[in-house]
């Protein structure tokens, strides 16, 4: 079974964001990068079925400028075993990544795609949702827990109030919440390794799509700073800020 | 988000932009690495340091290990933290392929080695220490030796110590008195006792394998009849089947006021019969093997030292950045709220002295890992002996700079944290105590500051000194190509010269006055030697910042190169001109501490 795992190139989640000075766009100058912590996720359950020998092949793919065979490395020395870079200079709406990732999974035909639910840049969360649909595959999105069962994969999801578990067939896109698994860590020898192991590299415009952008960004504005808080003296005085301050209560 | 355990900014400032790490890639040795390998390698330093160390440090440290006559019992959570970290690869990974390393080079390392000396404290020392008796048994060791002990001891079957020092003879190892006698069988029967072993017993591994000093019947006196052996805590047949005891008793735990995860032990070898030793290399030449790895082994140490100073710079700067207490002096209005301490001048100035100590110090150790790298690895044999010169000659200031000042800062660090900083909830008091061994072991700061001046400095006429000179000379001269650099460069200037003043004072006096007198001052000539070279260093870093200024930096990348200047600063201001006071004591050979009579104390 082979299990195709998309990835991003995002900013590190450690690293704290900045907006350009003219609100065009997050200032992603002179960042530090990695790959999302969701699309982790997703490479180290992918890794784990090969571990188990349900999978017989990991292909991690990613598209973005050259800069993000980065983070394709990194899947590669986290155990996937080959790599795919779909390479464009374009910031690519969700409804297009899917486009093309649709044409890998025609090309690879994986029994299994696991994606991020989300990235940690833009928070949209629609490319696996967006992939299942034009592929026709079933969808577990949001999965705690990932079992191979025959021609049928059981996921459990995280929803609201609780956990649900479905059974797909396969081939199935699923996409990886934070509690799927804890990601391991590269060892030394497998990030040698992984200079080693095949990455193609794809132009994103010899796919025959068209990948202009559908929409826009007007403007982005930075969180309102939080002010420094103060300790007050008694619950009495705290409840009349609340009231006559903050005006949370009346 | 709590403190970090390292600046990252600085970390890349360092390798990338200081050092120069890219180029080593160039390297034969290195050729399949790139920044990428080298970010990697440091991303599961870190992880593994955060995700398996941290967790568990304030444990290690309440809990020391504890002996109750017949086991050792250490914390449940150390052993799989340690399997994790060997696992990885990290502990092995800058030795050759063949050897199951990943031929990183040592620089980089360095910087993985100080996020789990910073998140583990010496519970690393386990792994170091059996990696050091490995490398010792390789260089030295015949082919026999090596099959057996130099595999488990890679794969971490078996770990390693170093067992020199004796309760009669610590600094002064020519005068311990571990007996070795041969045996009907060609092998040597031990007989003595060891102190201070660091990871002398545990039960992390299946077997120890002890290098020991001792000297064979007969031997001549002194440090030139000292030999080495090879001596299991087991015994282990022809097969790798590990057999009886071989007579290495565990005497006791020492107690400490830092570093509790590494047990510290006094070993008794050989009470019945002689334990079982095998001869590493020739009869005779034990300490000279020692001292084969004694460079790396104090950078390693002055790497530590620097490791827990910029910790506990990090973590009180945190902390001086999120406390509010009081108010400036020009606040008049009691009801206005109280400021962040980082706003108060005096915070600042404890926070740039541990910059100016911690990333001092950094560059410091760095710059004395890539010698050593460059001293195996460098393009040409000139260049190779050349770095060998400058790192032979700048060891005892390596070791010794960060392990006086590394303290001192973390010392500063629980003064900013006021009573915070003394209490365990908050562990600046831990990285004091941790860091309070590095001027002891390896050489005490006396010991080093000897082997400076009587040694070191006139040895080869000079020629590592002089070397040094012309390297700080280079700098000043790039330094002066930047009008906001001349200043510091003229006060370097002025600085290397009252050094060379003082070192050739000494050098006439050692061959005319008492040279008890003449060495009585030795420590405050490698302070003010250490304090010239950190003023360099710091003087190299303003080289690269203003440089990075002048190119239009990122406003984040603006305010790090300013803080680099204004650090440069404080050094210059605060640091560099007590090597005067210094200067003067050491050329008027004052006698202060020489004439005290013990009866007058
Ligand atoms: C935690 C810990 C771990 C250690 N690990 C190991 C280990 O794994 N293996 C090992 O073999 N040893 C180890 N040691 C021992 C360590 O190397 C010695 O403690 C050190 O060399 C100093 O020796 P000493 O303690 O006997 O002090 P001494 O040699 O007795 O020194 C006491 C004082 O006298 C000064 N002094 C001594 N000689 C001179 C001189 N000639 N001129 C001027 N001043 C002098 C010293 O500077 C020091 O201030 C460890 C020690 C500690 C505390």
């Amino acid at each position: 079974m082979k299990v195709l795992v998309p990835i991003k190139r995002v900013i590190d989640f450690n690293v704290k964001v900045r907006v350009k000075a003219d609100h065009s766009n997050v200032d992603l100058a002179n960042v530090k990068m990695a790959i999302n912590p969701f699309c982790e996720i997703a490479v180290e359950e992918a890794v784990r079925l090969k571990e188990a020998g349900t999978a017989t092949e990991v292909i991690a793919v990613s598209i973005g400028a050259k800069a993000c065979q980065e983070q394709l490395r990194t899947a590669l020395a986290l155990g996937a075993d080959r790599a795919i870079h779909i390479e464009t200079e374009l910031t690519l709406d969700a409804i297009n990544i899917a486009k093309l990732l649709q044409k890998i999974v025609e090309e690879e035909q994986p029994q299994l795609v696991i994606l991020g639910k989300q990235s940690i840049d833009s928070d949209n969360n629609q490319t696996g949702q967006m992939l299942a649909a034009l592929t026709n595959m079933a969808q577990g999105t949001f999965a705690s827990e990932v079992k191979i069962d025959g021609d049928k994969v059981n996921v459990t999801r995280e929803v609201d109030g609780g956990l649900q578990t479905v059974a797909l067939n396969l081939p199935a896109i699923v996409t990886t919440d934070l509690r799927l698994n804890e990601p391991r860590y590269a060892s030394l020898p497998n990030i040698m390794k992984a200079k080693r192991k095949p990455l193609d590299v794809k132009p994103a415009d010899s796919f025959g799509i068209d990948l202009s952008p559908r929409t826009q960004i007007l403007k982005v504005t930075p969180p309102a700073e939080r002010e420094a808080g103060i300790i007050v003296e008694s619950i009495d005085e705290l409840v009349q800020k609340l009231k006559n301050e903050a005006k949370v209560i009346s | 988000m709590a403190a970090a355990m390292l600046n990252d900014r600085d970390v890349e400032f360092m390798l990338y932009e200081l050092f120069n790490t890219d180029s080593l890639c160039q390297r034969e040795r290195y050729q399949d690495h790139d920044r990428q390998t080298f970010n990697d390698v440091l991303k599961t330093a870190k992880r593994i340091a955060e995700k398996e160390f941290l967790p568990i440090r304030q444990k290690l440290d309440k809990h020391q290990p504890t002996f109750d006559g017949k086991t050792i019992s250490l914390i449940p959570e150390l052993k799989p933290a340690l399997e994790v970290l060997r696992g990885s690869g990290l502990t092995s990974a800058t030795a050759d392929y063949e050897y199951d390393g990943m031929q990183l080079p040592p620089i980089v390392a360095s910087i993985a080695s100080a996020y789990l000396w910073i998140a583990g404290g010496n519970s690393i020392g386990y792994s170091l220490l059996t990696n050091a008796n490995a490398n010792l048994l390789q260089a030295h060791g015949n082919k026999e030796l090596i099959e057996k002990w130099v595999k488990p001891l890679r794969s971490g079957c078996y770990s390693g110590t170093m067992a020199m020092s004796e309760p009669g003879c610590g600094s002064s190892l020519g005068d311990l008195i571990t007996r070795a006698t041969r045996d009907e069988n060609g092998n040597y029967r031990i007989t003595g006792s060891k102190i201070f072993i660091s990871g002398g017993d545990h039960n992390l591994s299946e077997n120890i394998v002890h290098l020991v000093l001792a000297r064979i019947a007969g031997a001549p006196i002194g440090v030139k009849g000292i030999s080495l052996f090879v001596v299991p805590k087991y015994l282990v047949d022809d097969n790798g089947v590990i057999g009886e005891e071989n007579e290495v008793a565990l005497a006791g735990l020492f107690h400490k006021m830092g570093g509790s995860s590494q047990t510290s032990t006094a070993l008794s070898f050989g009470e019945k019969n002689g334990s079982i030793g095998y001869l590493v290399g020739e009869e005779n030449r034990g300490l000279q093997y020692m001292f084969h790895m004694m460079n790396e082994a104090r950078i390693m140490v002055g790497s530590g030292a620097a490791a827990l100073a910029l910790a506990g710079f990090q973590y009180s700067l945190d902390y001086a950045k999120n406390r509010s207490q009081g108010r400036l002096p020009s606040s008049k209005d009691p009801l206005s709220p109280m400021v962040n301490i980082i706003e108060h001048a005096d915070v600042r100035r404890m926070l740039l002295a541990q910059k100016a100590y911690a990333e001092g110090s950094l560059a410091l150790v760095l710059y004395g890992t890539q010698l050593s790298d460059d001293s195996h690895t460098a393009a040409t044999e000139d260049e190779r002996s050349y770095a060998h010169l400058l790192l032979d000659f700048l060891t005892p200031v390596i070791k010794t700079w960060p392990s006086e000042y590394g303290p001192e800062a973390n010392d500063l660090a629980i003064q900013v944290l006021g009573g915070h900083g003394y209490i365990n909830e908050h562990p600046v008091e831990l990285f004091y105590r941790d860091n309070r061994l590095n001027s002891i072991h390896e050489g005490t700061t006396a010991i080093q500051s000897l082997d400076l001046l009587a040694r070191k400095v006139p040895m080869n006429n000079l020629a590592g000194y002089l070397a040094t000179l012309a390297e700080i000379k280079k700098t000043m001269a790039i330094a002066n190509e930047f009008e906001q650099l001349h200043g510091y460069a003229n006060e370097l200037n002025d600085a290397v010269e009252t050094l060379k003043q003082t070192t050739n004072a000494l050098l006439t006096a050692m061959k005319t006055q008492n040279i008890d007198l003449v060495l009585a001052n030795s420590v405050k000539y490698l302070e003010l030697f250490g304090h010239v070279v950190i003023a360099w260093l710091w003087l190299k870093q303003g080289i690269v910042a203003i440089r990075g200024l002048l190119d239009q930096p990122h406003s984040e990348d603006e305010a790090f190169y300013r803080g680099k200047v204004q650090t440069l600063k404080y050094f210059y201001r605060f640091e560099l001109p007590q090597i005067y006071a210094w200067s003067t004591l050491l050329v008027n050979l004052d006698s202060s501490s020489f004439d005290m009579e013990e009866h007058w104390f």
